[in-house]
């Protein structure tokens, strides 16, 4: 009797769960048919290389796009040696003092403050002290401290897999630390962190908060040509477009996103499709 | 001097765990020593000293001394990665690089300098022919090591160890996890290089033991207990926990 009691609640949860399952994927789903029957139709090479106009069949997403494009690029730049040297750091060579362990409390907390926080910070140093303006270079700087720690963590996960046998290897062929972290540990650990690095960086595109603070500009007709010029990116544009109260700004605004998701999409790609080859090649 | 290796008085500990103590013993050169005893007994330990390889575990500190042809390893102005190339080691599991074979066997020469790509090759052939394994995987160099069978990784992890031209080779039990055909190649392969250099081996292969060593050192909650020829420690061992030991009566 109650071994079918038992059977009913195991059915009756597994419903459950995958009604939860599918509450995300619905939602996600209904989302982008939407966008997808407001916005497919308007995606044109002209759509993409246009500048921003008044009139909203004319304006394209040119100068936002290649506002995100400057900002990816330079926040890879600025983020990538940075977090990756910090990961080596505190997994490799700081273990044990009192110093990295602080260090490591904070990154963690780190991680978990919110992007706003970031743009605040990024306003007072590299906009106001650093008198960098509102810059390009100034949102990298600003992004780049966003997602360090993601960075510096995915760097250390992938470092920590690296068997403790490689090292040995390594050492008692008479390697120093460096050149056994440099020539084993890392490229074994490579595809770790490059698949953190993306993921990170795929973040960063999506983030609009802290860019408004620092000043990403939302109506700009030239793409920044310089580090130091003012520059508007996808979020901004989208954020712009939806706003505006014209049906066809709309219609831009979901055509803006469907470009937006296709990137961090082909990013999320790509860092699969790294990891699925990186945990296929190597075994211990 | 007669002797490769001495140490006198060494202990070790974990932290506040007593792992040695007071190990005393001397190795000639050109010779198979074999350490021997239940697991946990520190014979692991002693023999990673002699590269200084518990340098990398938490808490560990050591009392005593080590001399390697003359001088005391664990002195002020010994470099770690200078003796390493002296006394080379062979880990218990099979731990090639995930690159190529001639990519594992010339690194340990990479990291000092050679670039030379004659000499490497060169290296390589030589190395790979002391190992027992160049005729398998001549003409082969640019395979990943990793799709080489357990034995075959092995002796080619012996062959990169020769590769740096040690005079003394540790081995941590480096037949303890392959198939007994790849044993017998291993023993050879020892009895074989015993005429170039001097190796201490950990074993928990008795008859291995017996087999390849000429001298035996049975070891015991970390104390030497005996330390003789090897015929002696099988057939007439002076103390009763080596009897017992090799006997099968505990262990």
């Amino acid at each position: 009797m109650s071994s079918r009691r038992n059977r009913i609640a195991d059915r009756v949860f597994k419903l459950w769960a995958i009604g939860c399952t599918l509450i995300g994927i619905i939602m996600l789903g209904i989302f982008l048919v939407n966008i997808a029957i407001d916005g497919l139709g308007r995606i044109d090479w002209d759509f993409i290389t246009s500048l921003p106009s008044r009139k909203a069949e004319k304006a394209g997403i040119y100068v936002a796009l290649l506002g995100t494009v400057w900002i990816l690029v330079l926040t890879a730049i600025i983020a990538i040696p940075v977090g990756v040297a910090a990961g080596i750091y505190l997994e490799e060579y700081g273990k044990k003092s009192r110093f990295a362990s602080i260090l490591e409390i904070n990154i963690t907390n780190l991680a978990g403050v919110p992007s706003i926080i970031y743009g605040i910070l990024g306003l007072e140093v590299f906009v106001r002290t650093f008198g960098l303006g509102k810059s390009v270079i100034a949102g990298a700087l600003t992004l780049s401290l966003l997602i360090l720690p993601i960075i510096i963590v995915a760097t250390r996960e992938a470092l920590k897999a690296v068997p403790k046998t490689l090292r040995e290897a390594s050492f008692a062929l008479g390697a120093t630390k460096w050149q056994t972290v440099s020539k084993q540990v890392l490229p074994a650990a490579s595809g770790g962190i490059v698949t953190g690095v993306i993921l990170a960086i795929s973040r960063a595109i999506g983030e609009t908060a802290p860019l408004i603070l620092v000043g990403a500009i939302v109506y700009l007709n030239k793409p920044p040509q310089t580090p130091l010029d003012q520059y508007s990116v996808l979020p901004m544009q989208i954020f712009n477009w939806i706003s505006r109260p014209e049906q066809e700004f709309s219609v831009n605004a979901a055509a803006a996103i469907i470009i937006l998701l296709l990137v961090t999409f082909v990013m999320n790609g790509i860092a699969i499709y790294l990891r699925y080859r990186w945990q296929r090649k190597v075994k211990w | 001097m007669s002797h490769k290796l001495t140490t006198q008085d060494v202990h070790v500990w974990y932290g506040s765990f007593h792992a040695l103590k007071g190990v005393t013993l001397s190795v000639k050169p050109n010779t198979v020593t074999a350490f021997i005893g239940p697991s946990g007994c520190g014979k692991s330990t002693f023999l990673r000293l002699f590269n200084r390889m518990n340098d990398y575990i938490e808490g560990f500190h050591m009392g005593g001394e080590i001399i390697i042809d003359g001088r005391n390893i664990y002195g002020k102005r010994i470099l770690v990665e200078e003796l390493r190339k002296e006394v080379g080691m062979v880990f218990q599991k099979p731990n090639p690089f995930p690159k190529s074979i001639y990519d594992n066997v010339v690194y340990g020469l990479q990291i000092q300098g050679i670039n030379d790509k004659h000499v490497l090759e060169e290296a390589c052939e030589t190395s790979l022919k002391q190992a027992a394994l160049w005729n398998e995987v001549k003409d082969n160099l640019k395979k990943s090591a990793l799709a080489l069978s357990g034995g075959q990784q092995q002796r080619l992890c012996i062959a990169r160890t020769l590769a740096v031209k040690p005079t003394m080779i540790l081995m941590d039990e480096p037949a303890s996890a392959l198939d007994p055909i790849s044993t017998a190649k291993i023993e050879e392969l020892i009895l074989e290089l015993k005429s170039q250099y001097t190796i201490v081996i950990v074993t928990h292969n008795m008859q291995q033991a017996a087999r390849i060593s000429d001298r035996t050192a049975f070891f015991y909650l970390g104390e030497l207990i005996e330390y003789d020829k090897t015929v002696n420690i099988f057939t007439n061992p002076k103390e009763e926990k080596t009897q017992s030991y090799i006997t099968g009566r505990f262990g």
